[in-house]
């Protein structure tokens, strides 16, 4: 199924530039998720690829074609949209063979599609039914079997999921996740929910403020985030930052700010060691600190417990570093009190620097 | 105890003061008119002096070959009217729903027509028809075309051209209105989905908006019926009795003819065939809130 790659996009309404230049390149049938905050460009995009929107600058090639100028009909796309926006006067099967019957199949194909893409979306026993007779849930499954039985090379999602509850949400993420592997095509997906993005994704850009922060596979921006934005962004729950500066004692590395003092080794020392600027932000994930007594200070942080949010086998706890606030992830079984005053070993390969004023990482 | 009554009063209170508006200016007059079409009633005579002549007016009616004509011109008139105006009326709102510059000021000015009042309508059309000195003939004159008798040979029509110029618009803001509060992403989806701009018309956009549609065509079915002003200026019915609508002939028949008892039972004809329009829209509202219902209690039940 074809490549598609977008080239300089830009995105101007009237005199306001949303969208910068975007560079990308999604490989055939690779599940590209576009993530980001509201307002930061994501479904600008999606909709430029569709032809929804109309390209101020730039151009999309698909398979090295260019497609700006083309109508949204004529791009070989398939979309399912947020609020599912299917047509509320045509039952399910009438919905999914919309496009089939515009392109004047054969009866009998467009018999066998409706009959093929329903039993793939477990939608066999409500063909006769309106939308308005239905679940969220369904209603979503008829959004998926209708850009299914399209059969384009080129598969949007634009936030699919995000109109069903927590329970749905996660059933049908699951399903999303089969159907993605079982249908080889090109999906573009776009959400602001970067659980849904690290679950789904070959691949995840992160867009914030129109520019794209970071792509990768999920693993890379997860241990790799180039900035404190994508570094905040991915991880449930978020990265914990806390300001510091860099001071070099006999031959080590030290990071410190208010109320810790960390010792730094291995390869975050050595691009600590290389860094122009003193000024840092230390970035560590919840989960990369561990409750232990006998930790050796200077590779550990000293964290005041405050709250504890219990949430089944982990807990969270909400600590005091000085005046910053910190997460950390603990088994819930650690003997943790409230109130008390600990040690908690840091994992050196869990911590990253950024640099102050540029928010880079090192 | 006396909380809960008055309580319980209270909306009919509330309501008191229209009911008793709409008894004494809906209801006693229409009682009247009921209660004078079983009476040969002379204007000289107060209506108890008229006699009860039982349904000698209605049973005149129905055989009254004028009458059937100047039903027949209702008929014809209500059914041109309402489909010419609902052809241009969508059209025009499918047209002009797009966002281009001045498009708003475009929109004011389709619904001016409306908002003259009729009496106007009707002298300003008169003018524009008359034989000799009116806008219509003059410009054939100055292209060098025959004069049209509009008021004499094509007398429906031109009174039908003029409704249709004051009441398009009626059916346009509403057609608008519909149109606009239609799903912006099913017609999205129906664009990816390969449909052209006449097959989104016709497969997404005309369907969504058909209750509406109904509702509007019915609401000016109920109106051309009852029209009589731009007429009465226009032609006064005529030439003949070509353009003498009911409404026309009942003020006529109790003006000029006198005969109050016989205006009375065309009026209750036609309040009849109101009342089946109306009933005919209430009943599709009905049937519509039951389908919803019925699908949401359907919803509810899987749930």
């Amino acid at each position: 199924m074809p490549t598609i790659r977008l080239d300089n996009l830009v995105k101007r309404y009237g005199n306001v530039e949303v969208l910068h230049g975007i560079e990308l390149e999604m490989a055939e049938n690779e599940f590209t998720v576009l993530v980001g905050p509201s307002g930061c460009g994501k479904s600008t995009t999606l909709r430029m690829i569709a032809g929804l929107e109309d390209v101020s600058d730039g151009e999309i090639y698909v398979d090295d074609k260019p497609v700006s100028h083309l109508e949204p009909k004529e791009r070989d796309l398939a979309m399912v949209f947020q609020d599912y926006a299917l047509y509320p006067h045509m039952n399910v099967a009438q919905n999914i063979s919309f496009a089939l019957r515009l392109a004047r199949r054969p009866k009998s194909e467009i018999n066998a599609k409706v009959k093929e893409v329903a039993e793939m979306v477990g939608l066999t026993d409500f063909l006769g039914r309106k939308p308005g007779a239905l679940s969220g849930g369904q209603r979503q499954r008829v959004a998926m079997a209708r850009a299914l039985a399209k059969d384009s090379g080129i598969f949007l999602f634009d936030e699919p999921l995000s109109n069903l509850d927590a329970k749905l949400r996660g059933q049908m993420r699951a399903e999303l996740a089969l159907m993605s592997q079982r249908v080889q095509k090109n999906m573009i997906y776009v959400t602001h929910d970067q659980i849904e993005a690290m679950t789904l994704a070959d691949r995840i850009v992160v867009m914030h403020g129109g520019y794209i922060q970071q792509q990768g596979t999920p693993e890379e921006l997860f241990k790799r985030p180039v900035n404190k934005f994508v570094a905040g962004f991915m991880g449930m729950p978020p990265m914990n930052f806390l300001d510091g500066a860099l001071e070099e004692r006999v031959g080590e590395i030290w990071v410190t700010g208010e109320g810790f003092d960390l010792k730094l080794s291995g390869e975050i020392a050595a691009k600590a060691k290389a860094h122009s600027s003193r000024e840092v932000t230390l970035g560590i994930r919840p989960s990369d600190l561990s409750y232990d007594d006998a930790a050796d200070p200077a590779t550990a942080l000293t964290l005041d417990v405050q709250v504890s949010e219990y949430i089944g086998a982990q807990s969270v706890l909400l600590c005091k570093c000085g005046s910053a606030q910190v997460m950390v992830e603990v088994n819930s079984e650690s003997p943790v009190a409230l109130g008390q005053t600990l040690t908690f070993a840091v994992n050196q390969r869990g911590v990253h620097l950024f640099d102050r004023t540029t928010e880079n990482a090192l | 105890m006396r909380t809960a009554m008055a309580n319980r009063l209270t909306p009919y209170m509330f309501m008191a003061p229209a009911a008793i508006i709409m008894a004494i200016a809906l209801m006693y007059p229409l009682g009247y008119m009921v209660w004078g079409s079983f009476r040969d009633w002379n204007p000289s005579q107060t209506i108890g002096e008229a006699e009860f002549v039982g349904l000698k007016n209605y049973i005149f009616l129905w055989n009254d070959p004028n009458f059937h004509e100047s039903l027949g011109v209702t008929l014809r008139f209500a059914f041109f009217v309402v489909t010419i105006e609902m052809v241009i009326g969508v059209g025009l709102a499918l047209l002009l729903d797009r966002e281009i510059r001045g498009i708003s000021l475009l929109r004011t000015m389709f619904i001016l027509p409306m908002m003259i009042a009729p009496v106007v309508v009707g002298l300003m059309w008169r003018y524009m028809y008359h034989p000799t000195v009116g806008t219509f003939n003059r410009f054939l004159d100055s292209i060098g075309l025959p004069r049209v008798d509009w008021l004499g040979d094509y007398a429906l029509t031109s009174v039908i051209i003029a409704d249709i110029w004051q009441w398009t618009p009626f059916i346009f803001i509403l057609s608008l209105a519909a149109l606009q509060s239609l799903p912006r992403s099913a017609l999205e989806a129906a664009r990816i989905d390969g449909a052209t701009g006449w097959q989104q018309i016709i497969h997404i956009k005309l369907p969504l908006m058909m209750p509406v549609l109904i509702v509007t065509a019915l609401l000016r079915l109920i109106d051309a019926f009852k029209v009589l002003e731009v007429i009465l200026v226009m032609t006064e019915g005529g030439p003949g009795l070509s353009t003498e609508i009911l409404a026309l002939r009942i003020s006529r028949t109790a003006t000029e003819f006198r005969e109050l008892g016989v205006a009375a039972a065309m009026s209750n004809y036609l309040l009849i065939l109101l009342l089946l329009l109306t009933v005919g829209m209430f009943a599709f509202n009905r049937w519509q809130e039951a389908r919803a219902a019925r699908l949401n209690a359907l919803v509810e039940e899987e749930s």
